[in-house]
């Protein structure tokens, strides 16, 4: 590779400016995640799996799973049913709709969480007529379901509609004058294309599902072993001063969120080598 | 109806547009906007002096001053650390590169509480860095500083990865033009380079700056809660929510997504007339 002087600093700057950048991650993102798991195991092993053990952990760590296993499917179904319409055609109040969409990412997890106790709360639209009928959503597991559905809408249409705009409407179009079905076009031809952004999507979607905080925290009502998720839980210990307990219900969230970020990795490089291979073609 | 459908989209021979546009407006409106006008509907229900009145006093006032001013500074520290950090993971070759450009999503990866605690604990006067910055009189952790901490961590993504990819497709051609013709390297980074990535810094600033104004988990362990000193306005909602104060809550969140929705909506103007400006040229 020729470098070329023109675009390049003296070597003295380069290795400054790479240290100013390492320093800057190092101090924001590589501290707080070796704290995470030095203050968990900060007190031996033992004391670290006993605290994982809790009755109240384990339950926190079922509801979670329970709660993303119902908002990513939802979010998943409605992400393609978007994105086929918004990339496959054209319609008027396309870029309002898209904006529509993004709309949860701007809007405070905590006043995403607010507006469910409005509607839903005894003083809310829909809380008398709940009440009477005894249905229970709000401080109850289908309130943290929606609220959390509110807070992740976005993420499997955000990464699909943009991917499949780019790969037009040809080949589609082309199987169906060949006789192929609307089912058979989107298993073979549009489902094959988009499968890593959409698996990109449904990773950071669930990885948001599981360690929402804010939203979640309002609309729960904090009974333990009941209406308590991971995150929630976590707080909980800390303000107990249980830090290491703490810390090990956070390590299994920081494990988490690594695990998306090695698989968001290997996809794009992934999905960058498929990208080179059809371009030489 | 398939007349009144081809009156506003382009006919197609692509099936499924009725049912997938369909699907996701349901969706769209039963989980995000019917939701967020209980909102408004709620807070129009206040009466206009009713509103003025618990959405601007005092302790309202001093949290809105708190949220929006420590985001702002967060951002503008994002916005440059951003801008260097994006140049260096593009133009450096450097060991252990790709990971780090893998670590920047950590912060949309990693639930806000795990964040919240693992800083608290950096920067508690007894913590790794508190201990360190205690005798030289700054302190972090329960300040104004922390909150503005925190903020930074969670908006750190934002710029990176906005401004990465125009980074990444820049000619050369206009460097080494600039270069040849006699300008500095400096400027050649100002008067060239620069102006080439401003939608992306000021998309990448807005986006950072919108998140952590409405940020709760990773700030409240950190930041103290103090009312009227450190206390920040989604925690202000919750606050109120806790004494069944819904009006106040309500007037407090319409006040914090108006400003944002505002601000977002100016930004998005501003990228569209600078786009038709540059396609004009």
């Amino acid at each position: 590779m020729t470098r070329n002087s023109s675009r390049n600093e003296p070597l003295l700057v380069r290795g400054l400016l790479i240290c100013v950048a390492l320093s800057y991650l190092g101090l924001f993102l590589g501290a707080p995640l070796v704290t995470v798991f030095a203050e968990a195991w900060a007190k031996g092993p033992e004391t670290y799996f006993k605290a994982l053990g809790q009755a109240d952990s384990l339950a926190a760590i079922r509801l979670t799973l329970i709660t993303a296993a119902i908002a990513v499917p939802i979010n998943l179904v409605f992400g393609l049913c978007a994105s086929w319409a918004i990339a496959k055609f054209e319609f008027k109040g396309k870029s309002l709709l898209m904006t529509l969409i993004d709309l949860p990412f701007s809007v405070s997890p905590v006043i995403s969480g607010l507006v469910f106790v409005l509607l839903f709360g005894l003083q809310g639209w829909f809380g008398p007529f709940l009440a009477e009928h005894g249905i229970k959503l709000l401080f109850a597991v289908p309130g943290i379901v929606l609220a959390t559905v509110f807070v992740t809408f976005p993420f499997v249409a955000r990464e699909l509609i943009p991917l499949m705009q780019e790969q037009g409407r040809e080949e589609e179009e082309a199987a169906l004058m060949l006789g192929a079905s609307g089912w058979q076009c989107f298993w073979h031809i549009t489902l094959p294309n988009a499968k890593w952004g959409l698996m990109y999507g449904v990773l950071l979607c669930n990885a948001r599902a599981m360690g929402e905080f804010g939203a979640v925290s309002v609309v729960s009502g904090h009974i333990r072993g009941l209406t308590n998720t991971m995150p929630l839980h976590v707080e909980i210990l800390y303000n107990e001063y249980n830090f290491v307990a703490a810390f090990a219900v956070a390590t299994l969230l920081a494990a988490l969120a690594l695990l998306t970020l090695v698989a968001k990795s290997l996809m794009e490089w992934r999905f960058a080598a498929e990208l080179n291979s059809t371009r030489r073609l | 109806m398939t007349v009144l459908a081809h009156r506003f989209r382009e006919p197609s021979v692509i099936p499924g547009f009725g049912i997938t546009l369909g699907v996701t407006l349901a969706a769209l409106g039963l989980v995000v906007l019917i939701p967020l006008s209980a909102l408004f509907l709620k807070a129009a229900g206040l009466g206009f002096s009713g509103f003025i009145a618990t959405a601007f006093d005092s302790r309202a006032m001093a949290a809105y001053g708190l949220s929006f001013g420590a985001a702002l500074v967060a951002a503008l520290v994002n916005l440059f650390f951003g801008t260097l950090v994006a140049w260096v993971l593009v133009r450096y070759r450097f060991a252990g590169k790709r990971l780090l450009d893998a670590l920047i999503d950590l912060p949309f990866a990693l639930p806000t509480a795990v964040a919240g605690i693992a800083l608290t604990t950096l920067f508690a006067p007894n913590g790794a860095f508190g201990a360190f910055l205690e005798p030289l009189g700054i302190k972090v952790a329960f300040t104004r500083l922390g909150v503005i901490l925190a903020m930074i961590f969670i908006g750190l993504p934002f710029v990176v990865r906005s401004v990465q990819p125009v980074l990444e497709d820049l000619e050369s051609e206009v460097e080494e033009a600039a270069a040849s013709l006699g300008a500095s390297r400096l400027q050649t980074l100002w008067l060239v380079v620069l102006p080439s990535l401003l939608p992306a810094l000021i998309s990448g600033f807005a986006l950072a700056f919108v998140r952590a104004v409405g940020e709760y988990g990773s700030i409240i362990f950190i930041a103290g809660n103090m009312p009227g000193q450190t206390e920040i306005a989604p925690l202000l909602i919750i606050i109120k929510l806790e004494q069944y104060n819904y009006a106040g809550a309500t007037a407090i969140a319409s006040v914090m997504l108006i400003i944002s929705f505002v601000l977002l909506f100016v930004i998005n103007r501003l990228q569209h007339w600078r786009q038709s400006r540059m396609e004009g040229r």
